[in-house]
C-alpha cells in the first residue's frame, strides 16, 4: 500500500459533469483519462507520475464500474506492450511512467507499437524528470518521439490545458494511428489548480468484446514486408493525418502581440514561466497578454510547416524557447524557413543556455538579451522587478556558511543497519568494489556511508558488476533492492551471473515496497492489497534461476549480516553468491504500527514503546557512531560539560527505537553511552510490584552513594 | 500597464518529510476561503528525503480577474527578486533561500525558526563541525525586509504540534496576508488531524510572530561559573580549596571545575594531585611583574596555565569501566532520562546499556601486573572476550543495577589498575615535555596543552585518538625549531580531528619534512 494514502483523491475521480476539481496535475490526468472513456491503464511508479498509479491503486471500486483494467506492470516495457491492445481492437488504452529512464526501458515496445500503429487511441503519460527536484540523468523524451514516429504533446501547465490535451491526445492517436506521448515536468505534475469535469466514459469497446471476437491482420505484425509497408504508412498517411488534426483543432497557439516585427516560440510546457518572464521585463500583463507575439507549442512533435510560415513572415527574428538539448525544434525551424528563403533569423540557444532547467530567471535573462538585439525599444520599458541577486561579498559568506543537505535514509531505516555493517566490514577487508542501483539503497553513495562505484539503472545493479565476473580477485558486491530485482534484476543481473558462472556476491535488500517511489506494493510485498499476488520469494526466485548459494538475514541482526557478508567474501565456493537483506520500510511499518500502538495504549492494554537516547557525561563528542549511521534522529546538541567544547551526540524526540544505535555500538566496539528506554504503558500489577521492589532496593544503593559523594564538595 | 494587479508570491522552505506538503495545503484552502485563485508547486520525490525541498505558492485576487475577464497566469517557481514571503523551517533552510537570492531587502518578509537540523556534514565531524550561527543569523538581518525569528521547534514542542502549525501561525500573526485568522483556523480543523494540539501551536506563533525578530544570537555563553567560593561546603577540603584560590585569578574558574571533576572521579588526594601538577605548570608562567620572557607574552595572563588545567582534567577523569559504571548508575542520570524520554511522573521505564568492554578494558581495571600479564596471554585474553563479550545490561533490575554498583565501587583500589598507572603515566609525559618547552617556547607549550582534545572516545576511537597524539608528540623537537611551530601544531591538531582514517594529518606532515 503507498505510503500516502489517496483516498480523498480517489473521490475526486466520481466528479460529473460541470463540478469543479481541484488538485495536482497528475490527479487531472488521471481524472481526463477516465473522461475520455480509456479501456486499460497500466504504468510504473517513479517521481514525478507516482500519484498517478497511487491514486488508481486506490480506486478500484470506481475502475470496475466503469469497465477500466488497471495494472501495476512489472515494469515500464511490460506498460508499453500492454498496449498492443490498441493495435488491433478500438481501445483506449493509457500507461505512465518517469521519462526518460522508463522511456528507454519502454522503447522497444513503442518502436513496435509506432510501427504497428493503433486502432484505439494510446495515450503514453511521461513524466518529465528534468531540472530541480529530477533524481536521473538529463535527457529529453523528443528524440524518442521524432526517431519512432510518435507524437509528442507538451501542454501549457495549467490543468484546463492538460485535460483537454488528454482528451485530444486519444483524438489525435486515433485520427493518425499514431502513439501519443504527453509530457509533463514536476512540477506540472504537482502544481495545484482547477478544472470543470466532465461525466466519466465507460469504453465503447471492451477488452471482452475484443477476446470474443479476435481480429487479426497481418499488416500490423512487424515482419516482412509488413515493416516496409507501416514506414510508408507513417510518412505518407499517418503524419499528414496528424498534421491536419492539429490545423484543424488549433492545438497550438498563435497569439498576437502589439510589434509584429519579433515574435517567441515557445513549447507548451514553458508557457506560465515565459510569461513572468515577460512580465517581469514590462512585455506582458499578469493574464498572459504579450507584447511580443507568441506561437506556444503544445505540439512539439511534429512541427507545422504553415504555422511557422504564418508566424514569421514579416518578422526579422524569432527566439525559440525550447528547454534542454540537444535543440531539435529551433534545427527544423531553420530547416523549414530555408527551404522557402524566408529571411526570419530562428534564435534560441544563442541567447538561452543549451542545458539546464529554463527557470523564470534564465528565461527572463535569454530573453532580455533578445529584445536588446532584435526590439531595443521594448527592452527600454522599466522592468517592475529590477533582477536584484546577491552581492558578491554576501554570496561568498553564504557559500562557506550554508551546508549542503544531501538526502539519505529515512529515520530508522531498515537499511541502515545493513550498510553500516558494510562499512564496517570494509574496514578489515578494505574497500570494496560496489556496483549500486536506484532505489532507497542509492543513498548508501552519500555520506555517511560513500559507498557505490558506478550505478547503471533500476535494477542493475547485479549486471553492473559484469565485466568483474570471473577475475578470481577479490570479490566485486552489487547492490540491488527488491523493486529493481523483480523489475529485470531477476534475468539482467542473477540469471546473467548464473549462466555465466559470475564468482561475486549480489545482495538484495528486501525492504518490502518499492520504497524511493512512494512504498508501491512489489511481488516481494507482505502487506500487498487482495487485487495483487503478493509474497512471492526472491530467495526462491533466485534458487529457481541457478543460484545455489543463498542467504537470507534479518538487517538489524548485524552481527549475523556481517558473519554472513564475511563468508560470502571468503568461501570457497564458486558461482554467483546472492544475500537477501531483510527489513521492512519503516515509512511504511511506521503508518501500520503507530496508529494500532495508539489504540493499545489507549485501549488499557500494556505497551512497551521502545526508543533510544545518549548519555552526555559518559558520550565525549567523536561523533564515530554518526559516521555509522546517519540517521536524522542521531544528532548532535552542545556539550553540558563545562570543560568539554565539542557537541555531543544526542537522540531526538523522532526516534523510533528501531535498534541500529545499539546494533552499531556493539558491532563496531565503539562505546557505551548509548541507552535503549522501554517506556511502558499500563503496567501490569507484576510490573507494579516489580518496580516496587526495584525502587527500594536500587534507591537504597543509590542513596548510599550519593552520601558518599556528599562527603566531598568543594 | 499600470499598477496592474499582482499575485502574493510565497515560497515554503523546508527539509522533506517536515509537512511542508501540509502548511501547502493549509495555505491554499485558506487564500481560496478568501477569495484568491490559488496555485502551488512542489517536487516531491527520492531527493527531497531528509534533503531540503521547496514549495511555491501564489494567490491572485479572484476579483482582479472577474473584472479583466480572463484567467492570470501564475509561474511555477520562485524568481530571485520577485518573491513577496520566505517561511524557512530551520535556520540553515532560511539561509539557502536568500543564497537562492529568494529574499531580498526591498521586498521578502522572511519568517523562520532559529533552531538548527544539523546536516550529516555537520554531525559527523570528529570535533565541532556546525556552522556559525551567529552569522547566518547576520545574513539573515541582513537580506530581510521584514524579519521573523523564533525558535519554532521549541513552540511546536510545547504545543506537542508539529512545526509547519508554528509556521502558519507566525504568518498568520505576521499580518502579511489579507487574510482573516479564523480562515487559517478553520482550515486547522478542517484538516482534522491533531486539530487541539496544531491550534494550540497556531496561536502561540501568531502571538510570537508579533515580535518579529526575537534577537536570538546564538552566542555561545561560557558554561563555566566565574564566582569562586571563600568558604569550602565540606570544611575537610578548606586547604583544597584555599589551594586552588592561590593561583591566578583568571585561571581560578577552570581549577576549580577541575577540582571538582577530580574530586567527583576519584578522592581528596587525587584532586591535591591534579593542583600540584597544576602548580608546577604555574611556575612556567610568566612572572607577573611585567619582564616579558622570552616567549613575550603579555604579564598577568595564564594561558598555559588555563589550557592545561581544562586538558590535564579531562585527562585525568578518563573514562575507564569504573567511571562509566559510576555514572549509569547516578540517581541524577536516571532523573536526566526520565525527562528526555519524555516519561510521564511515576511511568516505569527500563534502561537497556550497551556494554561491550574489549579485553584492554577489562584488563584494565584489574590490578596493573594482573592485566599486564592477561593482555600478553592470549589464551586468558580470548577467554576473558568471550566472557565479557557483547553484554546488555538492564540498569533499572536489581542485577543490572548491583553489577554495575559493584563495577563503581572498585573506584577504591582504581590507582592499583593497569589503566590509572597507564593514563598517570602518560600525564607525566606530557606535562614533562610542556615543562620542557614552556620556557623557551611558551606559545608551543600552549598548543602542547590544547592537543589532549583530539584523544577521546573508547576502544578503538580511544586508541586512534593516542596514536594521532603521538604523532604530534614526535614532531615537537622539529616545531620547536620553527618560529611558526605553535601555529603548525594548532594546524596539525585541526589535521588530526579532520577525518577517522588519517589522511589529512598524513598530508599535513608531510609537508613539514
Amino acid at each position: 500500500m503507498a505510503e500516502r494514502s489517496f483516498a480523498k483523491e480517489v473521490q475526486s475521480l466520481r466528479l460529473g459533469a460541470g463540478e469543479e476539481f481541484h488538485g495536482e496535475g497528475i490527479l487531472a490526468v488521471t481524472k481526463a483519462l477516465l473522461q475520455s472513456g480509456v479501456a486499460y491503464v497500466g504504468g510504473y511508479q517513479g517521481a514525478p507520475i507516482s500519484h498517478l498509479m497511487d491514486v488508481l491503486a486506490d480506486a478500484e471500486p470506481i475502475l470496475r464500474e466503469l469497465g477500466v483494467h488497471f495494472e501495476a506492470s512489472a515494469s515500464e516495457a511490460t506498460a508499453a506492450a500492454m498496449l498492443s491492445a490498441s493495435i488491433n481492437y478500438p481501445l483506449r488504452g493509457a500507461v505512465t511512467w518517469k521519462s526518460t529512464v522508463g522511456t528507454n526501458v519502454a522503447s522497444d515496445a513503442l518502436s513496435n507499437l509506432a510501427s504497428a500503429g493503433v486502432n484505439g487511441g494510446a495515450l503514453i503519460i511521461l513524466g518529465e524528470d528534468y531540472g530541480e527536484g529530477a533524481s536521473i540523468m538529463q535527457e529529453r523524451t523528443h528524440a524518442f518521439a521524432m526517431k519512432s514516429q510518435m507524437w509528442l504533446l507538451d501542454p501549457r501547465p495549467q490543468l484546463p490545458a492538460i485535460v483537454q490535451m488528454v482528451e485530444q491526445g486519444f483524438e489525435l492517436s486515433e485520427a493518425s494511428h499514431t502513439p501519443v506521448m504527453l509530457m509533463l515536468r514536476i512540477r506540472a505534475c504537482h502544481v495545484y489548480g482547477r478544472f470543470r469535469t466532465k461525466t466519466n466514459r465507460r469504453p465503447a469497446f471492451s477488452a471482452a468484446d475484443a477476446l470474443a471476437a479476435p481480429s487479426r491482420d497481418y499488416s500490423r505484425i512487424i515482419l516482412p514486408p509488413s515493416t516496409y509497408a507501416q514506414e510508408k504508412e507513417k510518412i505518407e498517411q499517418r503524419l499528414p493525418a496528424a498534421l491536419r488534426f492539429i490545423a484543424e483543432r488549433a492545438l497550438n497557439e498563435l497569439l498576437d502581440g502589439q510589434t509584429d516585427d519579433i515574435g517567441i516560440v515557445l513549447q507548451g510546457g514553458l508557457h506560465n514561466n515565459t510569461l513572468r518572464a515577460l512580465e517581469l521585463l514590462g512585455c506582458a500583463d499578469a493574464f498572459g497578454t504579450s507584447k511580443v507575439p507568441l506561437y506556444v507549442l503544445n505540439v512539439t512533435y511534429p512541427l507545422l510547416a504553415e504555422e511557422w510560415l504564418r508566424f514569421c513572415a514579416g518578422k526579422r527574428a524569432v527566439l525559440v524557447v525550447e528547454e534542454g538539448q540537444p535543440e531539435f525544434i529551433e534545427q527544423a525551424a531553420n530547416q523549414i524557413l530555408r527551404q522557402r528563403d524566408l529571411a526570419c533569423r530562428i534564435v534560441g540557444k544563442q541567447f538561452l543556455p543549451m542545458c539546464g532547467e529554463y527557470t523564470v530567471d534564465a528565461l527572463r535573462s535569454g530573453i532580455d538579451a533578445f529584445l536588446k538585439a532584435h526590439a531595443p525599444q521594448l527592452a527600454v520599458a522599466a522592468a517592475p522587478v529590477t533582477r536584484s541577486g546577491v552581492s558578491a561579498e554576501s554570496a561568498a559568506k553564504l557559500a562557506a556558511l550554508v551546508p549542503p543537505r544531501p538526502s539519505g535514509l529515512c529515520t530508522g531505516c531498515p537499511e541502515r543497519p545493513f550498510f553500516a555493517a558494510l562499512k564496517i566490514l570494509q574496514k578489515q577487508t578494505g574497500p570494496l568494489h560496489i556496483s549500486a542501483d536506484i532505489g532507497c539503497h542509492s543513498f548508501a553513495t552519500l555520506p555517511p556511508f560513500n559507498m557505490g562505484n558506478s550505478i547503471m539503472g533500476y535494477g542493475l545493479g547485479a549486471a553492473g558488476a559484469s565485466a568483474f565476473g570471473t577475475d578470481g580477485g577479490r570479490r566485486a558486491v552489487s547492490i540491488m533492492g527488491d523493486g529493481g530485482f523483480w523489475h529485470n534484476g531477476l534475468t539482467s543481473g542473477i540469471g546473467n551471473a548464473v549462466f555465466n558462472k559470475h564468482d561475486d556476491l549480489t545482495v538484495i535488500i528486501d525492504n518490502g515496497y518499492s520504497a524511493a517511489t512512494g512504498g508501491q506494493d512489489i511481488p516481494s510485498s507482505r502487506a500487498a492489497s487482495d487485487h495483487r499476488q503478493g509474497n512471492n520469494s526472491i530467495v526462491e526466485a533466485v534458487k529457481g534461476v541457478g543460484v545455489k548459494w543463498v542467504r537470507r538475514t534479518h538487517t538489524y541482526d548485524m552481527k549475523q549480516t556481517l558473519a554472513v557478508l564475511r563468508e560470502a567474501l571468503t568461501t570457497g565456493v564458486r558461482g554467483p553468491k546472492v544475500i537477501v537483506v531483510d527489513g521492512e520500510c519503516q515509512l511504511n511499518r511506521q503508518r501500520r504500527v503507530r496508529p494500532l500502538m495508539r489504540k493499545a495504549i489507549d485501549g488499557g492494554a500494556r505497551v512497551v514503546r521502545e526508543r533510544f537516547g545518549v548519555d552526555p557525561d559518559t558520550c565525549t563528542g567523536d561523533h564515530s557512531c554518526i559516521r555509522l549511521s546517519g540517521c536524522p534522529s542521531l544528532t548532535i546538541k552542545e556539550n553540558p560539560d563545562p570543560l568539554r567544547r565539542d557537541p555531543i551526540a544526542h537522540v531526538d524526540n523522532s526516534c523510533v527505537g528501531c535498534g541500529v544505535c545499539g546494533e552499531v555500538a556493539h558491532a563496531a566496539v565503539l562505546c557505551p553511552s548509548f541507552y535503549r528506554a522501554e517506556l511502558i504503558y499500563n503496567p501490569s500489577r507484576w510490573d507494579r510490584l516489580l518496580g516496587w521492589m526495584r525502587a527500594r532496593i536500587i534507591g537504597a544503593l543509590q542513596r548510599r552513594a550519593e552520601r558518599q559523594r556528599l562527603r566531598y564538595v568543594l | 500597464m499600470s499598477a496592474a494587479p499582482r499575485p502574493i508570491k510565497l515560497t515554503i522552505a523546508a527539509l522533506g518529510g517536515q509537512g511542508g506538503g501540509v502548511l501547502a495545503d493549509w495555505l491554499v484552502g485558506i487564500a481560496e476561503a478568501e477569495g484568491y485563485i490559488a496555485q502551488s508547486t512542489s517536487i516531491p520525490g527520492v531527493a527531497q528525503r531528509t534533503g531540503a525541498t521547496i514549495y511555491y505558492l501564489e494567490f491572485f485576487p479572484r476579483a482582479a480577474a472577474e473584472a479583466a475577464g480572463r484567467e492570470p497566469v501564475l509561474a511555477l517557481m520562485p524568481v530571485p527578486g520577485d518573491v513577496d514571503c520566505v517561511l524557512a523551517a530551520e535556520l540553515a533552510e532560511a539561509a539557502r533561500a536568500i543564497q537562492r537570492g529568494l529574499v531580498t531587502r526591498e521586498r521578502t518578509t522572511l519568517i523562520s525558526s532559529t533552531h538548527r537540523s544539523y546536516v550529516i556534514a555537520e554531525k559527523s565531524a570528529l570535533a565541532d563541525g556546525t556552522t556559525d550561527s551567529a552569522k547566518l543569523l547576520e545574513l539573515l538581518r541582513h537580506h530581510a525586509k521584514h524579519l521573523i525569528l523564533f525558535d519554532m521547534q521549541q513552540t511546536a514542542e510545547r504545543n506537542h504540534s508539529v512545526i509547519s502549525s508554528v509556521l502558519l501561525g507566525a504568518l498568520c500573526g505576521s499580518g502579511l496576508l489579507p487574510f482573516r485568522t479564523r480562515t487559517f483556523e478553520a482550515a486547522i480543523e478542517r484538516s482534522g488531524i491533531a486539530v487541539k494540539a496544531n491550534l494550540a501551536a497556531f496561536t502561540d506563533a501568531c502571538a510570537r510572530a508579533q515580535h518579529g525578530d526575537s534577537g536570538f544570537t546564538a552566542e555561545r555563553v561560557d558554561p563555566l561559573s566565574r564566582d569562586i567560593p571563600t568558604q569550602a561546603r565540606t570544611p575537610a577540603l578548606q586547604p583544597l580549596l584555599d589551594r586552588v584560590r592561590h593561583f591566578p585569578a583568571c585561571a581560578q574558574p577552570v581549577i576549580l571545575e577541575g577540582t571538582r571533576r577530580a574530586l567527583d572521579f576519584q578522592d581528596p588526594a587525587y584532586a591535591q594531585l591534579y593542583l600540584q601538577r597544576l602548580e608546577r605548570i604555574a611556575r612556567l608562567e610568566p612572572q607577573p611583574d611585567g619582564a616579558p620572557g622570552a616567549h613575550g607574552s603579555e604579564a598577568g595572563s595564564a594561558a598555559l596555565l588555563e589550557a592545561t588545567a581544562r586538558s590535564l582534567a579531562l585527562w585525568m577523569s578518563f573514562e575507564d569501566t569504573i567511571r562509566v559504571a559510576d555514572l549509569k548508575t547516578r540517581a541524577s542520570r536516571i532523573a536526566r532520562v526520565r525527562e528526555e524520554i519524555r516519561a510521564t511522573p511515576g511511568q516505569l521505564f527500563g534502561i537497556t546499556e550497551f556494554m561491550k568492554p574489549r579485553v584492554a578494558e577489562l584488563a584494565g581495571t584489574l590490578p596493573a601486573a594482573l592485566g599486564r600479564w592477561v593482555l600478553r596471554s592470549p589464551r586468558v585474553s580470548r577467554w576473558l572476550a568471550g566472557r565479557a563479550g557483547g553484554r546488555e545490561v538492564r540498569t533499572r533490575t536489581v542485577g543490572g543495577f548491583t553489577l554495575l554498583y559493584v563495577i563503581a565501587g572498585l573506584r577504591r583500589w582504581r590507582r592499583s589498575t593497569l589503566r590509572y598507572r597507564e593514563e598517570n603515566a602518560r600525564i607525566e609525559g606530557w606535562l614533562a615535555r610542556i615543562e620542557q618547552l614552556a620556557p623557551r617556547h611558551y606559545a608551543l607549550a600552549i598548543e602542547l596543552a590544547r592537543a589532549q582534545r583530539i584523544v577521546k572516545g573508547y576502544g578503538e576511537t580511544h586508541e586512534r585518538g593516542w596514536s594521532r597524539f603521538m604523532t604530534l608528540l614526535a614532531q615537537l623537537d622539529l616545531l620547536a625549531l620553527r618560529s611558526d611551530g605553535a601555529a603548525v601544531l594548532g594546524r596539525l591538531q585541526e589535521a588530526a580531528l579532520a577525518d577517522e582514517e588519517g589522511t589529512a594529518l598524513a598530508r599535513e606532515i608531510a609537508q613539514l619534512q
